[in-house]
């Protein structure tokens, strides 16, 4: 029989209603805005978009100040609202190529075209805390020098010019790109469907599974190739208009990781690669994703897939915090029917233990 | 086009108080959306799927005739709506010259401004590396 069990409407009005004074916490204390959280902790936007999978600083904000904060609330928050907007279709392929770069740099070569370009970086700071950001700081006006007109093209495209790195695949003529919104997750999965689960993934759960790599668990010797972070342009083919449109541009972090060679009997060595792209300037982010996305290439690429970062239902069942979080956060949802049958199932079964190891002058007694 | 995709709202509907904007008649209402936005594996492979961008998007026809489509990123139909209306205002013979000159040429002068100043201070944090001489001389 099902009971439904009904109640605590009110405990669960008066619980958002006590959430919505908690977020706001002392009102003594300025309100944020969200055009100060998209200014002052950008990069908690950016992650918001990548993960949330939709490009939009000002909704991005939105939801993390909903969300108190807690960027994986934001993310759902995101997601949620995703799912009410019709789509009009799908962008031109973005030219990583062409961005305007703010930032770019490579561990394999020091003398690249274009130059190291550190940008805003973390890197090389001392990691100290610094009071004065307490107390009303403002910045030096940032340094000038002549803006250079040389092209920066990615590190990747000079190392194949010599065949010495393993050309991108190219798409088969009319083959159609997978889009895990649409259609559901079928292993093994083409690198396309592992790319864009991975751009949605969890900056933890990837940075965890590409440490492990590093570590010896689907070793793969990688090195930065190339980092970028900068502007790139947005086209979309638009049917009504007939060509395509511009639609403004967006900020994208690419890492080329530059992996150990393979070669065969009928193709000469070379090196091999790991690629990640994200929305905004997400650097751990794409590195972690440019080293799973080379580990999950273990079985095209011929090598044992032992390593958990090498198995791809593995990886891309467990990568999306969205899922991840609904499916642990159930638990603490009511449960009582559940319960009740687990703990009358787990009497029956003491009563049975019992009544085997009572002593034998106990069970002739109770007779 | 892309210029008035860059411009805020704001700064395109300014431009346009001191022109005569003709009649004109809305296409398509302004409308948001999504529009999934592509990558290449390894930046230059074959396209997969990023991640989807809010757009929205406006058609307009000037009383004379001419259509204008506008399409950009973000939620705001308002922007949309004003660059389907310049779109709409640079095919007229009328106002062609004019939207270029007063609306998109100056815009597109401030969108070089702001990238300049970019592309300057990314320049002052390029690396120039020189060698340090080992040992005594």
């Amino acid at each position: 029989m099902y009971v439904a069990v009904k109640g605590g409407e009110r405990a669960i009005e008066n619980a958002h209603r006590l959430l919505a004074n908690a977020r706001r916490g002392d009102q003594s204390v300025a309100e944020v805005s969200l055009d100060q959280i998209s200014e002052q902790l950008g990069l908690a936007v950016d992650r918001v978009m990548s993960e949330g999978s939709l490009y939009d600083r000002e909704l991005a904000a939105l939801a993390i100040k909903q969300a108190r904060g807690d960027l994986i609330e934001a993310i759902f928050l995101v997601r949620a609202f995703r799912a009410t907007l019709p789509r009009f279709g799908t962008s031109e392929p973005v030219n990583t190529g062409a961005m305007r770069v703010q930032r770019r740099v490579s561990a394999t070569f020091k003398d690249i075209p274009g130059g190291q370009i550190l940008g805003p970086t973390f890197d090389y700071t001392h990691r100290l805390l610094d009071p004065s950001l307490g107390q009303g700081f403002v910045p030096e006006a940032p340094a000038t020098a002549e803006a250079s007109t040389a092209p920066t093209p990615r590190v990747t495209d000079i190392l194949g010019r010599d065949g010495l790195i393993e050309s991108s695949p190219q798409a088969e003529d009319g083959a159609s790109v997978g889009d895990l919104t649409r259609e559901p997750l079928n292993f093994p999965a083409d690198r396309d469907l592992r790319l864009q689960n991975l751009a949605r993934g969890d900056e933890g759960f990837l940075l965890a599974m590409g440490y492990s790599t590093q570590r010896g668990y689907g070793r793969n010797h990688p090195f930065v190739g190339e980092i970028r972070f900068g502007e790139v342009e947005v086209e979309f083919f638009a049917e009504d208009v007939g060509f395509a449109v511009p639609l403004g541009s967006i900020e994208l972090t690419e890492c080329q990781m530059v992996n150990q060679f393979k070669g065969s009997a009928t193709e000469a060595p070379c090196f091999t690669r790991g690629y990640g792209l994200a929305f905004g300037q997400s650097e751990r982010k794409t590195m972690s994703m440019a080293l799973v996305d080379r580990a999950l290439r273990a079985r095209e690429l011929g090598e044992e897939a032992l390593a958990p970062a090498q198995d791809e239902e593995f990886v891309m069942s467990h990568s999306d915090n969205v899922q991840a979080t609904g499916f642990v956060e159930h638990l603490k949802l009511p449960h009582y029917v559940d319960f009740q049958s687990e703990l009358g199932l787990l009497r029956k079964l003491r009563k049975e233990f019992a009544d085997a190891n009572a002593p034998d002058a106990m069970k002739e007694a109770a007779e | 086009m892309a210029v008035l995709a860059h411009a805020e709202a704001g700064e395109i509907a300014a431009r346009l108080r001191n022109l005569a904007v003709p009649a004109h008649q809305d296409l398509r209402e302004p409308e948001s959306g999504l529009v999934m936005l592509r990558g290449r594996v390894g930046g230059d492979g074959a396209p997969f799927n990023l991640g989807e961008a809010t757009v929205s998007r406006a058609a307009i026809r000037l009383a004379s005739g001419e259509v204008g489509f506008g399409y950009t990123l973000g939620r705001d139909g308002e922007k949309a709506r004003l660059i389907a209306l310049c779109d709409a205002l640079v095919q007229s013979k009328d106002f062609g010259a004019t939207v270029e000159r007063d609306i998109i040429a100056p815009l597109r002068e401030q969108l070089m401004v702001r990238r300049k100043q970019v592309a300057e201070e990314t320049a002052a944090t390029k690396v120039d590396f020189y060698t340090m001489v080992r040992g005594e001389g």
